[in-house]
């Protein structure tokens, strides 16, 4: 099957949130048609590739089909979280949008992204 | 039940939490005011002075919401008591006056007095002793059962210390419908209420707004949400149409998620709230209904912020412009990186060039070489005030033995908090509910 890359950003949002030294990243797919394009390809060993240099723990996967949604909880994540870190974005409260710079390759025969 | 939400953290907006209590037929509105870095933040005041530790904004609030709260007959409950919910009572009487509605009080959530060297620390699996710096303060969070009896009281103003966010809300919800302590699946979909309702603009539009891709109307005036809720649980999540921003199903499944790990299992005091089939539904313009949220049986024990003595943090920064300004940026870095060499926990950031991410690979590899701008951006923690007013000394320095055209020094010293979770017996703790009629 061919394929083109496209940024995860033309098909997905995201948000992302903090607890302590914990980061989640939800990711909802824009169309449905696309959710089994990033069950496929946005495992946590992708995702963890990813934040390379940034998480330092595990990278969990829980899915929530219905939403067209997959959550990412990533371990030691925060440099110390929100009151440890010196980083200035101590919430990693931009993650999500760092993790929507990834790169998805969007088979040929998937919708169009609805974005960008 | 109407229920609204006036803030999602202690500095948020004002006028939207009163264009809700003035139009949006409101039974409750709830604030929540607090975070793990407010409340420490609120502790170390109160230590400073045994009459403040609660919200600096509680008296607007109030002053602002007590005319249309007494002629909608709007609740208010919130957790801007902070580290201190007695003196905000106090000083939620002292402002509203002889006649003014009773305000009700919890206290019982701190509880420094539980913590000892050999509390074991969940996040770290250490113990409090392994840390090696003083508490500041310990909190458990409180749930409905704590606060429901200030509730019954019938005050108009509930004030809480630390309490879990849904919490707040989910309280008059269970006091209105009656629900057991144990009416797991209802306290489940009203735990989805509230922590819908938590973050107040992040369901409306906050939070959310990415021009081309997530277009927000209005973003500049958003309105905070409000739920109309049913006693079987289920909801409608909308806003005032004369506000701006948006509710639909994209801002609440992003708030569904917000900082929930395992969707089916999301911990509150009340309940292990169960968001894994969670469904939405359209129902017209800015309404998303809510149903598909249960709950399984509560925790044994409350999880437990502890705060800790985070030593001095030092930060401070100066600007490069125009050509090479990248060049020179990572100059004054390395500069800093040689003269700050027996700091242990020094941060450099290049603001402008790799300012948030610099850590990750993939920005390292795409790097760009140059920028019409940059910020030397310094952080350091240390124990020591000498070392501390050293690297600010250092940047400044750098004005005249730094690279070229340095310009713009700022920097300040600030005492600093880290934070651990713990878990403590549900009943280890005591509450005592005052209400106040003034």
């Amino acid at each position: 099957m061919n394929s083109r890359k496209v940024f995860l950003r033309a098909l997905a949002h995201a948000r992302a949130g903090d607890k302590n030294n914990t980061s989640n990243i939800a990711v909802f797919a824009y169309d449905p048609a696309h959710y089994p394009v990033l069950e496929a390809q946005l495992t946590p060993q992708a995702v963890a590739a990813h934040m390379a240099g940034l998480v330092q723990g595990g990278v969990k996967r829980y899915a929530v089909p219905q939403l067209h949604a997959l959550n990412f909880v990533m371990e030691q994540a925060l440099e110390g979280g929100v009151n440890g870190s010196l980083n200035l974005d101590g919430h990693g409260k931009s993650w999500s949008s760092f993790l929507l710079g990834m790169e998805i390759d969007l088979p040929e025969d998937a919708p169009p992204p609805p974005k960008g | 039940m109407r229920i609204g939400s006036g803030a999602g953290f202690g500095a948020d907006r004002l006028e939207p939490a009163l264009r809700l209590i003035e139009q949006g037929r409101l039974d409750w509105i709830g604030f929540e005011c607090l975070a793990e870095r407010t409340l420490a933040q609120a502790q170390t005041a109160r230590a400073a002075d045994p009459t403040k530790g609660y919200n600096r904004y509680l008296e607007a609030r109030l002053r602002a919401c007590l005319p249309a709260m007494a002629k909608n007959g709007t609740r208010l409950i919130t957790n801007m008591g902070a580290a201190n919910p007695a003196a905000a009572a106090r000083a939620a009487a002292t402002l509203s006056g002889a006649g003014g509605p009773a305000i009700a009080y919890v206290e019982g959530d701190d509880v420094r007095h539980l913590i000892a060297a050999d509390t074991r620390l969940a996040d770290t699996g250490g113990t409090v002793a392994d840390v090696g710096k003083p508490v500041i303060s310990a909190n458990a969070y409180l749930g409905i059962e704590q606060i429901l009896p200030a509730i019954d009281s019938g005050a108009a103003i509930v004030i809480t210390g630390r309490v879990a966010d849904p919490s707040l809300f989910l309280a008059p919800l269970a006091h209105k419908f009656g629900w057991a302590l144990d009416d797991w699946a209802r306290l489940g979909g009203g735990t989805l209420v509230g922590h819908l309702l938590e973050c107040a603009a992040q369901v409306t539009g906050g939070y959310f707004a990415d021009p081309g891709y997530k277009d927000v109307p209005g973003v500049e005036d958003v309105g905070f949400p409000l739920a109309e809720v049913d006693a079987d649980a289920t909801a409608i999540i909308t806003k005032l149409d004369s506000d701006g921003g948006l509710v639909d199903a994209r801002t609440v499944k992003e708030q569904v998620l917000y900082e929930v790990h395992d969707p089916a299992r999301y911990l509150t005091p009340d309940v292990t709230a169960d968001f894994s089939g969670v469904a939405l539904r359209e129902d017209g313009r800015n309404r998303i209904g809510l149903s598909g949220a249960s709950g399984k049986a509560r925790p044994d024990t409350l999880k437990v912020t502890v705060a800790f003595d985070g030593g001095l943090i030092a930060e401070a920064g100066i600007s490069y412009a125009g050509p090479g300004a990248a060049d020179r940026g990572r100059l004054a870095a390395d500069i800093l990186r040689h003269r700050l060499r027996d700091i242990p926990e020094l941060r450099i950031d290049m603001i402008g060039v790799a300012a948030l991410h610099a850590s990750a690979e993939s920005v390292r590899r795409n790097a760009p070489s140059g920028s019409a701008d940059v910020r030397v951006h310094v952080t350091a923690r240390t124990e020591d005030r000498d070392i501390a007013d050293r690297v600010l000394w250092e940047v400044e320095a750098l004005y005249t033995c730094g690279p070229a055209g340095g310009g713009g020094v700022r920097g300040e010293v600030r005492r600093s908090f880290t934070t651990h979770d713990a878990y403590i017996p549900r009943d280890a703790i005591s509450i005592r509910t005052e209400v106040i009629r003034p």
